[in-house]
């Protein structure tokens, strides 16, 4: 079974996220704890009901030299006397949706009943060329990174490639920016919170012919947490539990170069069958979505991956506002990757805690009307990992 | 990085040695030890095989925000090359009016520097690729 989540149900109880940003005040440990502490709240849990600790982080190693960062995250919580299981998770920039799979296998499979799942990334203590060569570190070492390819690079080909085979636009790129900046303005909590024009897309400095800075995620500092618990528990808790409907997890080769085709994320295409065969559903079912836009070439791709539009016209539609918030599937709400900030680690954590609120109904400004079913979309890497998760309001 | 990680590449970053499966005859580069096509069946019959050099460019990019060991080479073009073996690899391309490059472009591969790591280390070369006829 490559998908999943079927043994026990599993629900989301409780949600926190940190503000994300250039945060020079605060250190790893400050956002982890913060976040693992507001989500805890928002539960209602105590220390004693939980049963393990699940760590989504990226590159502690490199960003802050601190690894047994599971160790830290439990001893800073107060937990150090619970002795409690806890587990870091890897996976590039996907790593927090599969601590997410992870905690969730745990209760669906009977062995804990509630585990709180974090997701943090401390970016800004080094310069920003390093992190850039951080980030790249996803992609292949010996075989693209010594020839000197770097992240956005990898993306740009895919980029030109999509422009090449489907007729994508710059402007049309660019409105992927213009959109998730308007929403980021909506949301607190989002590193920016100015909206944009498809000016300041076009004109802004190169990082990788065709994209610009404005179609680039920042770096930023971050964390996010739920609380999973297993839904026969969850009423004693919450009166508004959200249910994890269904999980995909899929993997690529390494290298871009050795992918099948340049144009679209097989391992997207891969978690999302899985994800949405587990849940009985279709991706017209789902009102809002948070994808992995950490470039704009990035959010074209997911959406036509996932189905919700047909491959090649994924710029099309965000060109004619099918994306935008309320119109005909709501993607990127928090800003995404773009606006709202993208600490890796904290990533799939902080979808996750989006789409929650959605479907809650606490999204505030931003919030979509009538929204039964939400989707997370985290890709590692250049989409050699992608992970689905599909979650859905309990009537 | 420690020196041994570069030499041990030498003869596919010099040589463009790949390996071929002995069950599908499916090319692969770098070399792998079992071929994606045939899993276990292609144990033990991978062989080593050298490239032609020539290919095609699948896509391309001009990186001006480049790591700090190639600054000195910024704004530079990188590319996807199909080798004419069916196989696909990354590396930049050189002696190239930016202009004029595109997708389809005839290229083949080219000895050259790297990069080094910092002033005083060691330098590692390997194929970049130039256009060609």
């Amino acid at each position: 079974m490559r998908g999943g989540l079927a043994r026990r149900e599993v629900a989301v109880i409780g949600i926190g996220e940190t503000a994300f940003g250039e945060l020079w005040d605060k250190s790893f440990r400050d956002l982890g704890i913060e976040a693992g502490l507001l989500a805890i709240e928002d539960s209602g849990i105590t220390a004693q009901d939980l049963d393990a600790i699940y760590v989504g982080n990226m590159s502690a190693g490199k960003f802050i030299e601190q690894e047994h960062v599971s160790a830290l995250v439990a001893d800073y919580s107060g937990l150090a006397d619970q002795h409690l299981p806890t587990v870091r998770i890897e996976g590039g920039g996907a790593c927090g949706a599969i601590a997410i799979l992870q905690g969730a296998m745990a209760i669906a499979s009977g062995v804990h009943d509630i585990v709180v799942v974090g997701g943090a990334e401390k970016m800004t203590d080094v310069a920003d060329a390093r992190a850039g060569e951080i980030l790249s570190a996803t992609a292949d070492q010996e075989w693209e990174s010594v020839f000197g390819a770097t992240f956005a690079g990898l993306y740009a080909m895919m980029a030109r490639r999509h422009m090449y085979e489907h007729g994508t636009t710059r402007e049309q790129m660019a409105q992927v920016a213009v959109k998730n900046h308007k929403n980021g303005s909506l949301n607190p909590n989002a590193q920016f919170q100015k909206e944009i024009t498809i000016d300041t897309v076009l004109k802004s400095g190169w990082v990788a012919e065709p994209l610009t800075v404005f179609d680039s995620a920042p770096l930023s500092d971050g964390a996010a947490a739920v609380v999973l618990c297993a839904m026969d528990r969850a009423r004693k808790f919450t009166d508004t539990p959200v249910r994890l409907l269904g999980s995909g997890q899929a993997r690529d080769f390494l290298a871009l170069h050795d992918r099948r085709d340049l144009t679209t994320i097989d391992a997207t295409v891969v978690a999302g069958k899985r994800a949405f065969h587990t849940a009985s559903l279709t991706p017209q079912s789902v009102k809002v979505a948070e994808v992995h836009d950490n470039f704009t070439i990035s959010e074209i791709m997911a959406i036509e991956d996932l189905r919700f539009v047909k491959k090649g016209l994924g710029g099309m539609a965000t060109e004619d506002g099918e994306t935008a918030l309320n119109a005909k599937i709501s993607v990127n709400t928090s800003g995404g990757l773009k606006a709202r900030g993208q600490p890796v680690g904290a990533v799939g954590i902080a979808q996750a805690v989006e789409v929650v609120r959605q479907l809650r109904g606490e999204a505030g400004k931003r919030q979509v009307q009538g929204a039964e079913v939400g989707l997370t979309h985290t890709l590692g890497g250049t989409g050699a990992t992608a992970v689905v998760h599909l979650y859905g309001r309990v009537n | 990085m420690a020196i041994p990680r570069f030499w041990r590449e030498i003869p596919s970053r010099y040589n463009l040695y790949g390996s071929k499966c002995g069950h599908c005859g499916t090319l692969d580069f770098p070399p792998r030890t079992v071929c994606p096509e045939c899993g276990r069946r292609s144990i033990g019959k991978m062989e080593s095989v050298k490239l032609s050099g020539r290919g095609t460019v699948v896509s391309w990019t001009v990186i001006h925000d480049a790591p700090a060991a190639y600054e000195m080479m910024k704004p530079y073009v990188l590319a996807i090359v199909e080798m004419e073996e069916g196989c696909r690899v990354t590396s930049q391309i050189v002696d190239v009016d930016r202009a004029a490059v595109k997708i389809g472009m005839r290229v083949e591969a080219a000895f050259r520097r790297l990069g080094s790591e910092g002033d005083a280390g060691v330098i590692h070369y390997g194929y970049k690729f130039r256009p060609s006829t």
